[in-house]
């Protein structure tokens, strides 16, 4: 052990060896002895009835073992792929809830909706009888775009969802809202669209399931950010295998970003179909299959009214949002644009007054469900283009009213408008912060320097703040949750002192194995390389509820946490009958138990030896052996906030943006690894920029994706971004242990409104009023020629 | 089918393939070198990349026989012993991976570049990845550590 390894280290991660030696284990790289492989034959229009299924030829495909459709999966009486929220409409009446049988039946609904399913001896066997089906559609109208969906007369994508609305949700108070806007001095409106995104984790979705006939028993590997969500779906609804009998690995995971959260048909059908053909069966996603299959992110179309009194303070602010959920609801599909978007609305800012309204629309698409951010991006983005918005229009620093807007540091505990109760934060810090980091007090020097070279510069602000820690399973039980949504762990102190602690939590690229670890130590003072962190397999795990919403160490770590403190007061016990003292005169500081006030010790090595050791031990009243299970519900959200600042550099001839500088401050609770929570940052940025300036999943209007590859769909490489100026300002989290917050977000959160801003900061001479994301060349070049022209 | 005699990370291998095969699925399916990692089917993403005869190429653009003759070496052959080289030190030192599943790609397509230009900038960097994507990092830290790597490549 060199140096200190406790909270606030940036230690090495235990997990990069094996990544960097290409010694990791993917999904895909499991080959099971016997396997077979499974490809999808999926739908090719946006909606379609389904007529004959000709599979002859695909069947005579040598090595081909089965082909299967939608009519198999109903005669097995497989379930269909449920949704884990229930949101309700203003009038009571529960959302639209179609059904999503596994594989189509009589009606493909998006373009990628899988019809036919083989199984072949070779991936190249499936490939090829895939291409010999032969299915017959009746190609129906499609509402391919959430903006057509809308429209009167739009194309029915579900009968029993009139104008393809699913639910028509509200939260705040209409008439005190109303009565803040007719007091008003001064009301803005802006309209804004959250574009549509893929999440595109490097790693594409894969699952290979292997039925053990003989022990009547499922295993299977699978892409999953939350094995132990899967195995309840499909033990309770799809595949109706109790959970004895289900064991679901998640092994090194390539990336996720929420699109990994969710359950897929194709877990459910390698399961069905290894039992069928006696063989395990494995489906490795292409990227274009992905494309057309993951869960999207985001897709809204929003208008936003602000009310401010005279003196630009705050009065109200009033919202109404069209939400794509897509042909069918996936697993958190309606509370993504609910209970983790309206919630934010009042952002970091004093709010009298809120009302707002969420239409939820089907449209012949694939799912949209959590993509980083998940609804806090979207609220984000809506607030910030139009305080920024405001600001221009009322000749005001947008900097200034947001000063002036701000909630206070000491207005915590803050109750908003809209349900949440923020329990801490310092927004005037991180903006101080920021604005050091970014040398603002230079910007005015800067932008002539790069007017001299002929082009535009601006800046852009984002002051935001978003929820993490999902989440009290009461509260969200009431909101609509058919899920807790606390987390599990086990602590597991061998004889000789080294510690392995299971977790429900899954680390895909989060860097886990590491900073739980890291916690491990700064409680028992155990080196982390004798610390073996375990998650990703119902089996080897007591149960978890996954990662997601940047709750893994505020969660599952105060579980952690939870389990040490009874490791803690068991090894007094022990210690008290070693060192011949009362239990409550001893301390436990430093890894040592003491006698408090003397030097009488003992290490903690020396009492887990002694718990499995037990000859000198208080047999009576203590158990022997070291190990303890703890659930953590947690009391509240965790609320990180910050201020994210961006400058780019415009040519005006050719519209290119490019990022200038990006200085972030955020605070995210207690840093337990500041390396981590940088690069989780950087992340989150990139992505955050990917969406603002490059990232756009295009349908047309017969809903066919139009760049469902990595030559059309614009992923932000290397050259595009720059390095980050990323600064933390810590308040701790008051209701946990740990005092964290989380932080796998905030980049996807802060920065998308602060790029918009600063590229409409760099074109206001020029008129520019509005861009929407992506802000592409082309969109750039165009407003500019419109501007020119005063169109 | 083809039989096909590859030299891989030191080792001569003869297989059994059809002529079709790409040279990423020979290495993951047929000789069980599952860290080369495949992320697309465009020869966008990168996470393939190996080198043949000292050059990174995307194992996905080229087939087995192409391969026949050439020496190649994948992720699994970089280090030496337990000793890894001076470019994954880099990218563990300084928190230039995550989830990992880019990184061998990133690590193959950096050690060609540090061969080439061992001094090379951080624009110089950025553009040479250009054909490597990675969704977790923001490529902050790989840059850094492809710059740090350079220089533990000389000593």
């Amino acid at each position: 052990m060199s140096g200190p390894q406790g909270i606030g280290a940036s230690v090495k991660r235990k997990e990069d060896r094996r990544f960097l030696l290409g010694k990791g284990q993917y999904t895909d790289d499991i080959i099971l002895p016997n396997q077979s492989y499974a490809v999808f034959v999926r739908s090719q229009h946006a909606h379609a009835k389904i007529g004959k299924i000709d599979s002859a030829a695909a069947k005579a495909v040598p090595g081909v073992l089965a082909v299967l459709t939608g009519d198999d999966v109903a005669a097995a009486q497989l379930g269909g792929i449920p949704c884990g929220w229930l949101v309700k409409s203003k009038d009571g009446s529960n959302m639209v809830e179609p059904p999503h049988p596994a594989l189509v039946q009589g009606v493909a609904r998006h373009v990628g909706d899988p019809i036919v399913m083989i199984v072949a001896d070779s991936k190249a066997a499936a490939k090829a009888a895939a291409g010999l089906v032969e299915i017959d559609y009746d190609v129906l109208p499609a509402a391919g775009r959430l903006a057509d969906a809308i429209k009167p007369g739009a194309a029915t994508v579900w009968p029993d969802a009139k104008n393809n609305i699913c639910f028509d949700w509200h939260i705040g108070d209409p008439a005190t809202t109303d009565a803040a806007f007719k007091k008003a001095a001064h009301v803005v409106e802006l309209d804004v669209t959250n574009n549509r995104v893929a999440p595109n984790a490097m790693e594409p979705r894969a699952a290979n399931g292997n039925y053990d006939g003989a022990n009547d028993h499922f295993t299977l590997y699978t892409t999953s950010q939350n094995p132990h969500l899967t195995r309840l779906l499909l033990a309770a609804f799809t595949l109706h295998v109790p959970e004895h009998k289900l064991r679901i690995i998640a092994p090194d995971v390539g990336g996720g970003f929420g699109s990994k959260i969710f359950h897929y048909a194709e877990e459910l059908l390698v399961l069905w179909a290894s039992k069928r053909v006696g063989r395990p069966v494995k489906w490795t996603a292409d990227r274009s299959e992905a494309f057309l299959s993951d869960a999207h992110g985001r897709d809204h179309i929003s208008k936003a009214q602000l009310a401010l009194d005279a003196n630009h303070k705050f009065l109200g602010l009033r919202v109404h949002t069209y939400a794509n959920m897509g042909a069918y609801l996936s697993t958190f599909a309606p509370a993504v644009p609910t209970y983790l978007y309206a919630t934010l609305l009042s952002g970091p800012y004093d709010f009298p007054a809120i009302y707002a309204e969420v239409k939820a629309v089907f449209t012949n698409t694939v799912a949209v469900d959590a993509y980083r951010g998940a609804g806090r991006p979207e609220a984000s983005y809506l607030l910030e283009r139009l305080v920024s918005h405001a600001a221009r229009q009322l000749k005001v620093d947008p900097i200034e009213l947001r000063r002036k807007n701000l909630i206070k540091a000491d207005q915590f505990p803050y109750q908003t408008q809209v349900a949440l109760q923020y329990d801490i934060g310092n927004y005037q810090a991180t903006l101080d912060m920021a604005l050091d980091a970014i040398d603002y007090k230079g910007f005015a020097a800067r932008r002539k320097a790069t007017e001299a070279k002929g082009k535009l510069r601006g800046l852009g602000i984002s002051t935001y703040i978003e929820a993490c820690g999902i989440a009290p399973s009461a509260l969200v039980g009431a909101l609509g949750a058919r899920a807790g949504l606390y987390e599990a762990a086990t602590v597991r102190v061998h004889p000789t002192g080294s510690v392995t602690v299971m977790t429900g939590t899954h680390s895909h690229g989060q860097g886990h194995e590491t900073a739980f670890a890291q916690l491990i130590n700064e409680r028992l003072g155990v080196a982390i390389e004798n610390v073996e962190i375990v998650h990703g397999d119902t089996d080897r795990i007591p149960f978890g509820m996954g990662t997601y919403g940047s709750r893994s160490l505020a969660v599952g770590g105060s579980a952690i946490y939870k389990a040490v403190d009874k490791i803690v007061d068991k090894g007094k016990k022990i210690a008290a009958h070693l060192l011949e003292a009362n239990v409550s005169d001893i301390e436990f500081k430093d890894g040592n138990y003491r006698v408090v006030g003397t030097d009488r010790v003992k290490a903690f090595g020396e009492v887990a030896f002694a718990a499995y050791v037990p000859h000198n031990y208080p047999i009576d009243s203590v158990e022997p052996g070291l190990e303890e299970n703890a659930f953590y519900d947690p009391k509240n959200f965790t609320f990180p906030g910050g201020t994210h600042l961006v400058e780019v550099e415009i040519d005006p001839d050719t519209g290119v943006v490019e990022i200038a500088d990006v200085a972030i401050a955020d605070d995210v609770g207690v840093v337990v690894n500041p390396m981590i929570v940088d690069g989780q940052a950087h992340g989150g940025l990139a992505q955050g920029i990917g969406q603002a300036l490059f990232e756009e999943a295009i349908y047309d209007e017969n809903g066919q994706l139009v760049n469902g590859t990595f030559l059309n769909y614009v992923m932000p490489r290397a050259a595009d971004l720059p390095n980050f100026k990323v600064g933390n300002h810590v308040t701790a989290c008051t209701h946990n242990p740990i005092g964290v917050k989380g932080v796998g977000e905030v980049g996807a959160i802060g920065v998308p409104p602060a790029v918009i801003n600063a590229v409409l900061d760099a074109l206001a001479p020029l008129g520019v009023t509005d861009i929407s994301m992506p802000a592409t060349p082309e969109k750039v070049w165009r407003a500019i020629q419109h501007a020119k022209r005063g169109l | 089918m083809a039989t096909v005699t590859l030299r891989v990370n030191r080792n001569t291998h003869t297989i059994d393939v059809p002529a079709t095969t790409l040279l990423v699925d020979a290495l993951r399916d047929t000789l069980r070198l599952t860290g080369t990692h495949v992320g697309c089917d465009t020869s966008q993403c990168g996470a393939c990349t190996v080198h043949v005869d000292g050059r990174s190429v995307k194992s996905c653009t080229m087939l087995a026989v192409e391969a026949a003759g050439a020496e190649i070496t994948t992720i699994e052959g970089m280090a030496d012993g337990d000793k890894l080289h001076p470019m994954q030190a880099a990218f563990q030192e300084h928190h230039g991976l995550q989830c990992g599943f880019c990184t061998p790609g990133m690590v193959m397509s950096a050690t060609d570049l540090c061969t080439r230009h061992p001094n090379p900038s951080e624009g110089e960097v950025r553009h040479w990845l250009e054909g490597n994507l990675c969704r977790c990092t923001g490529y902050h830290n790989i840059v850094k550590a492809v710059r740090a790597g350079a220089q533990g490549m000389k000593r």
